[in-house]
């Protein structure tokens, strides 16, 4: 019996998995002096990959694979669409970084595209193998980047922090896929549904929920499993830390997202309370940590942090209703396509300024407004986006996030939406700390008067961001249309 | 066939990786703890999948086999760079960025 495979709808996968074998080689075979050509050649498959997200949903039907292990509706568009989006502003930011620095130029492309090949096919994946198989994926060649700057102890250790809780997470996860699969008898998310959907959910399989949960929750950074986060963005290359705080984390919520609503969804008594948790926890840690913080790398850790708690109090209180159920995958979508904008425009500024100053504090962007206002113009509003200030693009992913908390409207909804609304506020204070740095601080003596010169490949990056921010924040249907569509097929 | 016995011994299996995850600091210790979880979590599928007699629970452990592999295989180069870097496998040393 041969499975029925349709090329169309793998058509992304295949051109990134064709890209990235195109890059490795063309690393073997170009000259030193020709290799930032791969840079070239991985922004070029990235591009290309997206042509067939478009024409698949143009098409608009779901296709399903291997047994409905794998399927290609509007929720994996959306997030194949993203993640290849992400994938191709994150090379626009490295191409300068590396090619800077003696960074192993073809084999970065090679391993960035393969994380970035394993998201596309989360997007897909409604089985516990496939999902597992996307996760590492997607985590493995990241351990990889994190120590990227090999003779740097600090690149060192963010790798090796990042590699033990990965790898522990993923054992965590899968003991706990182990044990849903003895209990329902199937690793299709379907049938694990069905079987949760009979009722009279044992014990033993509440744990085993749970241990999935914890290894999602790893993932997305969430406290208590946020340990490595600061270290590692801090220790990792600027342009790895962002694709991490990005686009790995939003594969994470992608494989939580479906699991969540395809499998466990009957049995609300069992999931709800752990993410209750997780998004309370993180939410206040994540900003009470950040306002502390010095660094500006670490200050947008602890940051990411808090809105990965912020996006998970969608998902905590989906259970309630279906139409809570509806507006929190809308909500979690919406919230990721934003955020994701919004924290690569912040590191690609901090990406810019660092080329001058060499350093990661705070204050070193006292007087930012002097030299180089236009920098401190866009950092500003992405700032201010994080904050979640109207009229940029952050207010509309609180407000679907706030949404979804009225829909569902229970007791505990109510309560895990107040303590998200005074962490906004919590947050407002650092975020607008990093502003009145740059605006109301005098620059510190001896600073050059002219502008912060920004490479070409990285002032498009901060274009395409700003862009995003400021028109998604006046004309939010844009993506509110996206999160409508992206229904979540079986 | 008593299906018991082996989800009791994947537990103790599991049980003793965390211990050793936790309790350890040599790198390499820490990374073969790890291996232990991964092979209670097939000890269990396998279990699973020939008392349901079902054949996906062994597609299921041989992914988790190669993905084994290649964890290991990327774990030993980064603690490989750390002992280059600091001339031990100890991770207590590796401590610069606090916070």
């Amino acid at each position: 019996m041969n499975p029925h495979i349709d090329f169309h709808a793998l058509a992304p996968e295949i051109v990134l998995a064709a890209t990235l074998v195109v890059v490795l080689v063309a690393d073997l075979l170009l000259p030193d002096r020709e290799r930032w050509q791969t840079s070239r050649l991985a922004t070029i498959g990235v591009l290309a990959a997206f042509v067939p997200v478009i024409t698949l949903a143009v098409d608009g039907a779901d296709r399903s694979m291997f047994g409905g292990a794998y399927v290609v509706d509007n929720y994996a568009l959306a997030f194949k669409g993203f993640f290849i989006l992400v994938a191709y502003v994150v090379l626009l930011m490295s191409v300068d970084y590396i090619s800077e620095g003696d960074y192993y130029q073809g084999e970065f492309y090679f391993v960035l595209l393969t994380s970035v090949l394993g998201m596309s096919v989360m997007g897909s994946a409604r089985d516990l193998v496939s999902i597992f198989i996307a996760l590492e994926t997607i985590t493995m060649p990241t351990f990889v980047l994190a120590g990227w700057r090999k003779h740097d102890t600090k690149s060192n250790e963010a790798a090796i922090k990042y590699l033990i809780i990965g790898v522990l997470s993923s054992a965590l996860m899968l003991y706990g896929m182990s044990l849903v699969y003895g209990m329902s008898g199937s690793t299709l998310l379907t049938d694990i549904g069905a079987f949760v959907a009979k009722g009279g959910t044992p014990p033993l399989m509440i744990v085993a929920m749970f241990l999935t949960i914890a290894g999602f929750a790893f993932k997305v950074s969430a406290v208590p499993f946020h340990f490595w986060v600061p270290d590692t963005y801090e220790g990792a290359p600027t342009p790895v830390t962002a694709f991490l705080s990005v686009a790995s984390k939003a594969g994470g919520f992608a494989a939580l997202v479906s699991i969540v609503f395809v499998g466990f969804y009957p049995d609300k008594g069992a999931w709800q309370p752990t993410l209750w948790v997780l998004a309370a926890a993180s939410m206040t840690l994540g900003n009470l940590t950040a306002l502390r913080q010095t660094n500006i790398v670490r200050m947008l850790a602890y940051s990411s942090i808090a809105q990965g708690g912020f996006i998970l109090v969608p998902l905590a209180v989906a259970g309630e209703s279906a139409s809570a159920a509806n507006s929190a995958r809308e909500a979690v979508i919406i919230y990721l396509l934003i955020y994701g904008a919004m924290n690569l425009g912040a590191f690609a500024v901090v990406m810019a300024l660092a080329r001058r100053t060499r350093s990661g504090e705070i204050s070193s962007y006292a007087g930012l407004m002097q030299y180089s206002p236009g920098l401190a113009l866009v950092m500003s509003a992405f700032m201010f986006s994080l904050a979640g200030v109207p009229p940029l693009a952050g207010w509309f992913a609180k407000f679907v996030m706030f949404r979804a908390v009225i829909d569902a409207a229970t007791p505990a909804a109510v309560t895990l939406g107040v303590i998200a609304a005074v962490n906004s506020v919590i947050a407002f204070f650092y975020y607008v700390g990093v502003v009145r740095q740059m605006w109301l601080q005098p620059a510190p003596e001896g600073t050059e008067d002219r502008p912060v010169r920004i490479p070409m490949a990285l002032s498009s990056a901060l274009a395409i961001t700003t862009v995003v921010v400021v028109v998604v924040g006046v004309y939010p249907q844009v993506f509110a249309k996206i999160g409508e569509l992206a229904r979540l097929g079986g | 066939m008593a299906l018991n016995q082996f989800l009791i011994l994947a537990a103790f299996l599991f049980g003793t990786g965390v211990y050793g995850v936790v309790a350890r600091r040599n790198g390499v210790l820490m990374l073969m703890s790890v291996e232990l979880m991964l092979q209670a979590v097939n000890i269990n599928l396998v279990a699973f999948s020939a008392f349901l007699h079902d054949v996906s629970g062994q597609v299921f452990a041989l992914f988790v086999i190669t993905v084994a592999a290649a964890e290991v295989g990327v774990g030993l180069a980064i603690i490989l760079l750390i002992y280059r870097n600091l001339g031990s496998p100890d991770l207590d040393r590796v401590e610069q960025l606090k916070g």
